[in-house]
């Protein structure tokens, strides 16, 4: 009985140790910078906030993408726009990160330096609500380093973002969404 | 078989922990613990009469228009007070994220006030937790209205000035609860009325509690510590009021005995008893604007 449980956290380590391998063979690479902007364009008001420390994770041996924010990392020029973002509109204590996990639509040769057409298919998650989509991009490969960019747009209510009438500052109902982001090879 | 159980179990154990270990869990991983500060315990910079440990944001100016008007018990012919406005207009600014400057100028015995306030100590919560705000607060005033008695025309510049020191202390113990103590220290070279000291301890007890994401109730009481014995016509400060933000705007409307808007007013020469009806309805709006350099990109 005890040599079972003996064997068995053996044979569990040696797994998890020959995953990790696996893992960090597969080609995984890390947003060194991620920028991501939004930007809600009324006749009224423009607003604008940026998100600088967007973690981006890429395996290019099975297209897997990943991306994860913290919505407090969010900057506005407005620092009481940016407090109203938090509180009333992305509730960032109750839902602090916005995600995507899904899979590249597109084989790439990631060893050929140049520009593709790209998309990403999976679940796009803000305030707490996952809808499955499908973002367009471009991908530049240079260097060894993959550039990622995209725009696309972001309707409140698919995300359940209330926007009240009382509201003086005139907010659009979808949001532009711009995402720079530089990937390089990723090290533990 | 039965002895081979545990070993199954442990390697079901450890294809589910790897079945987890997808890039989303990895990216969590690189999330780093630090601590993060607790946003807007109040609204406003201030509570109702008295300042929260909120301070106007690095290069955002704060216009404020506060009005109380008369007394609730002044009868129909003065309107229920409305009759009676005074009023105090301020111009408050923030130097940094932490700190602010602000003048003022009241109708209540036309003065002219000036304060800096510093936030010392951000609630957070994370890795270093910290459990309150800490925002100190320093203002002078001075009294320009003219002396009509001999004993106004006595006074000197340096007798026309007050000092207010204040520690303010707050916790948001949840997203709606936020609570505030503040000791005060008030110094008059000069106390309005004979008998009254110079010195003054006071201590501020003030909360908001959110209704929904634009709208609290909100309350404050300052306790003066005078003589027990004494005979000075003034009592403790006490409103209660409501905020509603809009978005730019935050609208604070209110009833206190106090009539000034700033603490030497409030704290010490509050004249005013909720028990007779001496309440006066008020109002303080606030705007703040924006000159951040980038707010003005337009893309």
């Amino acid at each position: 009985m005890k040599h079972h449980i003996v064997l068995s956290m053996i044979f569990f380590i040696v797994l998890s140790g020959v995953s990790e391998i696996t893992f960090a063979q597969g080609g995984m690479f890390a947003a060194a910078t991620g920028n991501t902007t939004f930007s809600s364009e009324t006749p009224m008001e423009n607003i604008n906030a940026e998100n600088k420390k967007t973690q981006v994770l890429l395996n290019t041996a099975t297209n897997e993408l990943a991306i994860r924010m913290n919505m407090r990392d969010f900057v506005f020029p407005n620092k009481l726009m940016q407090e109203h973002f938090n509180e009333n509109y992305i509730e960032s204590d109750k839902y602090p990160n916005g995600t995507f996990s899904g899979k590249l639509d597109q084989a790439i040769d990631y060893s050929k330096d140049g520009t593709y057409d790209a998309s990403a298919t999976g679940s796009f998650t803000i305030h707490g609500v996952s809808k499955t989509r499908t973002i367009k991009g471009k991908m530049k490969i240079e260097g060894g380093k993959i550039n990622l960019t995209s725009n696309f747009e972001v309707a409140l209510t698919d995300h359940k973002i209330d926007v009240p009438q009382i509201v003086f500052v005139k907010i659009a109902q979808s949001i532009k969404v711009k995402a720079e982001y530089t990937l390089s090879p990723y090290k533990k | 078989m039965k002895a081979l159980r545990p070993a199954i179990i442990f390697i079901f154990a450890a294809t589910t922990l790897h079945a987890q270990n997808d890039l989303l869990g990895e990216l969590s991983k690189l999330d780093s613990n630090s601590s993060a500060p607790v946003q807007a315990t109040f609204k406003s910079t201030r509570i109702i009469n008295g300042h929260s440990v909120e301070t106007v944001k690095k290069n955002h100016m704060d216009f404020r228009i506060s009005h109380r008007f008369g007394r609730l018990n002044s009868g129909s012919y003065e309107l229920y007070g409305l009759d009676q406005a005074t009023l105090r207009l301020g111009f408050e600014y923030g130097l940094t994220d932490d700190l602010m400057i602000g003048a003022g100028r009241s109708t209540e015995q036309k003065a002219f006030d000036f304060f800096g306030k510093y936030r010392l100590i951000k609630q957070s919560t994370g890795a270093k937790e910290i459990p309150v705000s800490v925002t100190l607060f320093g203002s002078a005033a001075i009294r320009t209205v003219r002396p009509v008695t001999e004993e106004e025309l006595a006074r000197s510049f340096q007798n026309k000035l007050t000092y207010v020191y204040q520690a303010l202390i707050a916790r948001k113990f949840s997203e709606r609860l936020s609570l505030q103590i503040t000791p005060t220290y008030l110094y008059r070279n000069l106390p309005d009325l004979e008998g009254d000291k110079r010195g003054l301890f006071s201590l501020g007890l003030g909360g908001r509690l959110k209704l929904s994401k634009r709208v609290s109730v909100n309350a404050e009481y300052f306790w003066a510590a005078r003589d027990k014995n004494s005979t000075l016509p003034y009592y403790d400060s006490m409103a209660l009021g409501v905020d509603i933000d809009t978005g730019g705007h935050v609208f604070q409307l209110h009833f206190t005995n106090s009539l000034g808007m700033i603490e030497k007013q409030f704290i010490g020469e509050t004249t005013g008893s909720w028990g007779k009806g001496d309440v006066h309805y008020g109002f303080n709006i606030s705007r703040t604007f924006s000159f951040d350099k980038k707010s003005k990109r337009t893309k």
